[in-house]
């Protein structure tokens, strides 16, 4: 019994060790004082407001929205058809492919930024939507073909044998039962990898241009200009749309897996 | 009747494994052949490179005389049933039975009753709407095994179908696929490695060993009249005595065993005197009395056990130079350990088989 209690106690502290941030920067976006301080004197929703109607706000949303969108379709096509491709086991050096494939998730961004930097100069993209989404497709990929290999991995290849003996060329077996088997997987894949795109900073320094400034990078040049409470009304945004979009992965998946 | 299918001079490499060496085979129109043998022995890789899903290294397939090595997979025409069943998880049992038929650009009125008579012949046509994971693994199977007729294909292959039901199953399933098979005329190519069912359902059982066909015939002749060794071995149970070759004479030969008793045996292939050879005698072949009787061989042995098995009896002896094996049915009488018997069998229920 004390084991039990000892151990249900130490669930409970290291989830409050988790959320500890959240729960003390929440409150905050709700506050009617000017500035990032407790004690709140009142309540108010005027930073919500104003991080919809300042336009620095305003067009950091919008940015992240466009971007983020971009990449989570790239990040999704790319890490999808790698993961297909790693499951060739023909295929020479897959173990290394694969880890490849893994990298960006474990290179300091700082490292891929400054390449990233120079690379993109080359090309003519930096200051670009399109370049900041290249960016942010390189480190989202990784998500994505993680969550697609597993969910390939789950597929018995005699059900893709059995479909091809009946009948259906190979495009017909991707369209009819690969994919549509894959489909929880490439799900996760695309909310991590819009997810990764929404709080990616260090890449959109030394890429992105005034033009091209994110939620995630305007809360970080805010909070050295002025600690305003708008950095928490932003923050209690990017947790409200990560909660929904989670909402709205737990659904689909388990409305694709009722259809089993 | 014309030869439907025929491998080739088939060779398959697993890099620098060798599955299957240098095999012919050739299975006719309307046949039922099983392809037996243990894990490994290359069966299941011919089945696959007949389904398309793997190459051969060398040699060709050919299928109704034209050659289908380059055809692929999805133009073979072939119904394939997988151990594991391999349906559709996302689709409805109907929309997998259908699923063929679309691929046929079937137009809808007629893949439905289709459908509908193919789910009927395996009395499923109640479950349509059902998921494949709300069903049985046996009725799971009914499912593929309709999946893979519903088209009509030119033949069907059977990966171990039955493998994962349980024995009752198993069996009734086994009578059931004979059926249809009779009832339909299929050409069915079935990789099993249970003896009991390859005997059941065959018309003719190809025995594999390491990647080469040891024997092929119907079941009655590589049960009764096994060619080699492992044959004996693999299909039932059997006593393996050895000997030596002391004459021959027609289809009969008089072999000495190391105890100087002379055996008269039936001969597979082709033996010489002062051969080194096997006798194979099958246990429930030999009679067991207290008197010499009058069977044309008779060795004198003691019972070292007898162990009693509901459908038979099963008697151990020791004979001067060997164990030997006696099943004896379920009418005999008991032979105590210690009984001194006369183990008679005549010559047509023994083979010689060259080492």
């Amino acid at each position: 019994m004390p084991m039990k209690l000892a151990r249900t106690a130490f669930a409970a502290l290291t989830i409050l060790f988790l959320v500890a941030p959240l729960i003390a920067i929440l409150p905050l976006a709700f506050t009617s004082s000017v500035i990032l301080t407790y004690p709140v004197p009142s309540w108010s929703l005027r930073w919500f407001e104003e991080l919809f109607t300042a336009d620095a706000w305003r067009r950091a949303i919008v940015n992240s929205l466009i971007i983020g969108t971009g990449t989570t379709l790239l990040a999704t096509v790319l890490g999808t058809a790698a993961s297909l491709g790693l499951r060739n086991r023909l295929l020479f050096f897959r173990g290394s492919m694969r880890t490849l494939f893994l990298l960006p998730m474990v290179v300091p961004a700082v490292v891929l930024g400054v390449g990233m930097q120079v690379l993109l100069a080359g090309f003519g993209l930096t200051n670009s939507y399109a370049g900041v989404i290249i960016a942010h497709t390189v480190v989202a990929v990784p998500f994505v073909v993680v969550s697609v290999t597993g969910a390939l991995a789950g597929i018995d290849e005699r059900v893709e044998l059995a479909a091809q003996s009946l009948g259906a060329p190979p495009a017909t077996v991707f369209r009819r039962v690969t994919l549509p088997l894959a489909m929880p997987g490439v799900l996760s894949g695309a909310v991590l990898a819009f997810a990764t795109s929404l709080d990616e900073v260090v890449l959109t320094l030394f890429v992105a241009g005034p033009n091209q400034r994110t939620l995630a990078r305007q809360m970080f040049s805010s909070i050295r200009e002025n600690i305003s409470p708008a950095i928490a009304a932003a923050a209690f945004l990017f947790i409200a749309a990560t909660v929904v979009i989670g909402l709205i992965v737990v659904l689909s998946r388990s409305m694709l897996a009722k259809r089993r | 009747m014309a030869e439907f299918i025929r491998f080739d001079r088939i060779t398959k490499f697993y890099g620098p494994l060798c599955v299957v060496e240098n095999l012919d085979l050739g299975i006719d129109k309307g046949e039922f052949v099983s392809l037996l043998g243990p894990s490994g022995s290359g069966k299941t890789t011919l089945l696959m490179m007949l389904a398309g899903f793997e190459q051969p290294t060398s040699g060709n397939i050919l299928l109704d005389g034209t050659a289908i090595n380059d055809v692929p997979t999805h133009r073979r025409d072939m119904g394939v049933v997988f151990q594991s069943y391999a349906l559709f998880p996302h689709m409805s049992v109907g929309e997998n039975v259908a699923f063929p038929l679309q691929m046929r650009g079937m137009g809808r009125a007629e893949i439905e009753g289709r459908v509908k008579r193919a789910l009927d012949m395996v009395q499923l046509s109640a479950f349509a709407d059902r998921r494949p994971s709300q069903l049985s693994g046996g009725q799971q199977q009914r499912v593929a095994l309709s999946r893979a007729l519903v088209f009509e294909p030119r033949v069907v292959l059977m990966d171990e179908p039955l493998g994962a039901l349980d024995k009752q199953l198993r069996e009734q399933m086994q009578l059931d696929i004979r059926d249809l098979h009779r009832r339909l005329g299929l050409t069915i190519v079935f990789v099993t490695h249970d003896q009991s069912e390859a005997l059941t359902m065959s018309d003719r059982v190809a025995v594999f060993n390491k990647g080469k066909i040891e024997q092929i015939g119907t079941p009655r002749q590589v049960y009764d009249e096994p060619a080699t060794r492992f044959v004996a071995e693999f299909i039932g149970e059997t006593n393996l005595v050895e000997g030596v070759v002391e004459a021959v004479e027609g289809e009969e030969a008089t072999v000495r065993l190391p105890s100087g008793a002379q055996i008269v045996s039936a001969v597979s292939g082709s033996v010489s005197s002062g051969q080194p050879v096997f006798l194979s005698i099958r246990p429930e072949r030999v009679d067991l009395s207290e008197t010499r009787g009058d069977a044309r061989n008779c060795l004198e042995t003691q019972v070292t056990d007898s162990v009693y098995q509901g459908d038979h009896l099963r008697v151990q002896l020791q004979n001067a130079a060997h164990p030997l094996i006696a099943k004896l049915g379920r009418r005999s009488r008991e032979f105590p350990p210690g009984t001194r018997v006369y183990a008679g069998f005549s010559a047509g229920d023994c083979r010689v088989i060259a080492p």
